[in-house]
Order: structure tokens, then C-alpha cells, then sequence
């Protein structure tokens, strides 16, 4: 006899079942490519309308004239090479713990654009420095401590690259991931444990709260913006690699099968 | 609206070297992956012999 009891657990059964369908590669493939367009979509609408607050509708600072509008790309880039980092460290250790296949897929996914973030991060931040503090570059805290995540990811990447066997490239990097996102807090915190050059918070948000507002949700914008492109951009990669490592599974054979003739 | 001009907006209030050399290096970075991207899931799909 079927009572309450059962029914919610049955429920729950069919939902645990619904996820762990998607983790599967065969079920995850076509999922992804239905959401790329729709978050490429919405990273380009987020990044218009950022960039025209941003160029247009916030005022010019004060104290640092129009080059404080490199703060539109260079906080939103530095704040996704931080949370890229961490998203690639959580799948990574997923992957080392539970031995699914994906979670590998998803780190080695997320690992370029977590470096071009981060090098647009190092790199704006050089092009606003030299304005304002006159230095391309200083070898503080923050500047340190973030040009040591680039290196982390390009470690990461060609750690896994030099590893023939996609498994245990994924667990070799998998550790180094993970060592380092110890670096991830250094960075954040860098600015109030040591004294830096760089900024603690943006000099713009103490000023006028019009002034202040219209910044801040040019910032706001730009940084959705980028959190959108990198859904669009790791899961666009990470189909390639499904596709890169099954190509002898049964499921890719009968996709390519059904295609065939008609448009993959 | 900030600018009076298409110059004033390129020129950045004298910084324009530096503002437009930041947003230059993100759009080409941005057009390199999304190129490599496509190029990797043309690959990707490509029927074997």
C-alpha cells in the first residue's frame, strides 16, 4: 500500500534521478548547447547596456578624470578570476571525490576563461595604474597575489594538457587546483592585511550618491555581464570535450548517426 | 550625455590611450576565445574516417 510516506519519497527519488541524468555526459550535451545561445544572448544585452551607463550616464570622477571608467571591465574581470578559480576548485574536488565524469570536464571547461579574465584583470589594472599612481606595475599585495592566480590557472591547464589519460589529468589537476584556492582569500583580503597601493574599495562609491549609484550599476551590470559570457563560454567548451573524450562511445556514434545527412 | 563630440568621447578626457587600451585588449581576448571556441566545436563534431 502506498501512503504519504512513500510518495514524497518516491518524488524525491525522481528528482535525485533528474540530476543525475544531466551529470551524464549523453544527457549533458544537448542540454548545454540549448542554454549557450541563451546565455550568450544575455551576456551581450548585460554588456551593452554596462557599457552605456557606464560611458555614457556616469559622470566623470573628480579626482581621477575619465580613466576611472576602466573600473567597468577591470572589477568585474577581477572579481571572475577569483569566482572562476573557486567554481573550478569545487568541480575539481567533485570530480576527485565522487569520480564522475563530468565534474572533470567542467574544471578543465571553466580553466582558459578563467585566465583571460584574469589577465584582463592584471592588465587593465596595469593601463589604470599608470595614470594614477604612476607605475605600470608594483609588486604589492594585491597585484602579487593576483598574478599568482594567472600562474595557478596556467599551471592547471598545462598540467592537464601534458597528460595523456583525461582521468588522471583531471586528478593531477585536481590537487593543484585545490592547493590553490588557498590563494583566493589572499587575494580578497589582501588590500586590509597588508598595505597595499592598490585600493581598498573603489574611491568612487564615497562621493555623491548619484554619482555613486550610476557607477555602481554600470560596475553591477558589466560584472552580470561577464558572469553570463562565462556560462556561455564554459559550456560551449565543455560540449567540445564531452564530444573529445566519447568519440568512441555508443551514444556520440548513434548522435553522429542520426545526424548524418542533416546538420550536427 | 558626457560628450560633446566623437573626439572628446576617443580622446577620454586625456586618457584615452589608457581607457581604450583596456577595452581594446578585452574585446580581442573575448574575439579570440569565442573564435577558438567555434573553431574547437567544429572539431569536436567532425565525422571520423
Amino acid at each position: 500500500m502506498a501512503n504519504g510516506g512513500n510518495k514524497a519519497e518516491e518524488g524525491a527519488e525522481i528528482r535525485g534521478n533528474i540530476l543525475l541524468r544531466f551529470a551524464a555526459p549523453p544527457a549533458f550535451y544537448p542540454l548545454a548547447g540549448r542554454l549557450v545561445p541563451f546565455f550568450a544572448i544575455l551576456a551581450a544585452v548585460l554588456c551593452a547596456a554596462g557599457l552605456y551607463v557606464g560611458f555614457f550616464v556616469a559622470p566623470t570622477d573628480a579626482t581621477q578624470g575619465d580613466s576611472y571608467r576602466i573600473i567597468f571591465l577591470h572589477v568585474p574581470a577581477a572579481w571572475m578570476s577569483m569566482f572562476l578559480y573557486v567554481v573550478m576548485a569545487f568541480w575539481a574536488a567533485l570530480g576527485l571525490v565522487l569520480n564522475t565524469r563530468l565534474s572533470g570536464m567542467m574544471a578543465a571547461a571553466i580553466a582558459p576563461t578563467g585566465a583571460m579574465f584574469t589577465f584582463l584583470a592584471l592588465w587593465s589594472g596595469a593601463l589604470w595604474g599608470k595614470p594614477t599612481w604612476g607605475a605600470w606595475w608594483v609588486w604589492d599585495a594585491r597585484l602579487t597575489s593576483e598574478l599568482i592566480l594567472l600562474f595557478l590557472y596556467l599551471g592547471f591547464i598545462g598540467l592537464t594538457s601534458a597528460i595523456d589519460d583525461p582521468r588522471r589529468a583531471d586528478r593531477a589537476g585536481a590537487v593543484l587546483a585545490i592547493v590553490g584556492v588557498i590563494n583566493v582569500p589572499i587575494i580578497y583580503y589582501s588590500v586590509q592585511w597588508w598595505n597595499t597601493l592598490h585600493q581598498g574599495s573603489s574611491v568612487s562609491m564615497t562621493k555623491a550618491p548619484s554619482m555613486a549609484a550610476t557607477m555602481l550599476v554600470g560596475m553591477l551590470l558589466m560584472a552580470l555581464a561577464a558572469w553570463m559570457y562565462s556560462i556561455a563560454a564554459t559550456l560551449s567548451r565543455v560540449r567540445s570535450i564531452i564530444l573529445e573524450r566519447e568519440r568512441e562511445a555508443a551514444w556520440v556514434r548513434e548522435r553522429e548517426l542520426a545526424s548524418a545527412g542533416g546538420t550536427a | 550625455m558626457n560628450w560633446g563630440s566623437l573626439d572628446a568621447f576617443l580622446a577620454m578626457g586625456g586618457y584615452g590611450l589608457y581607457v581604450w587600451g583596456s577595452y581594446g585588449a578585452a574585446l580581442l581576448c573575448i574575439a579570440i576565445e569565442v573564435w577558438t571556441l567555434a573553431h574547437r566545436a567544429r572539431a569536436s563534431k567532425e565525422k571520423r574516417p
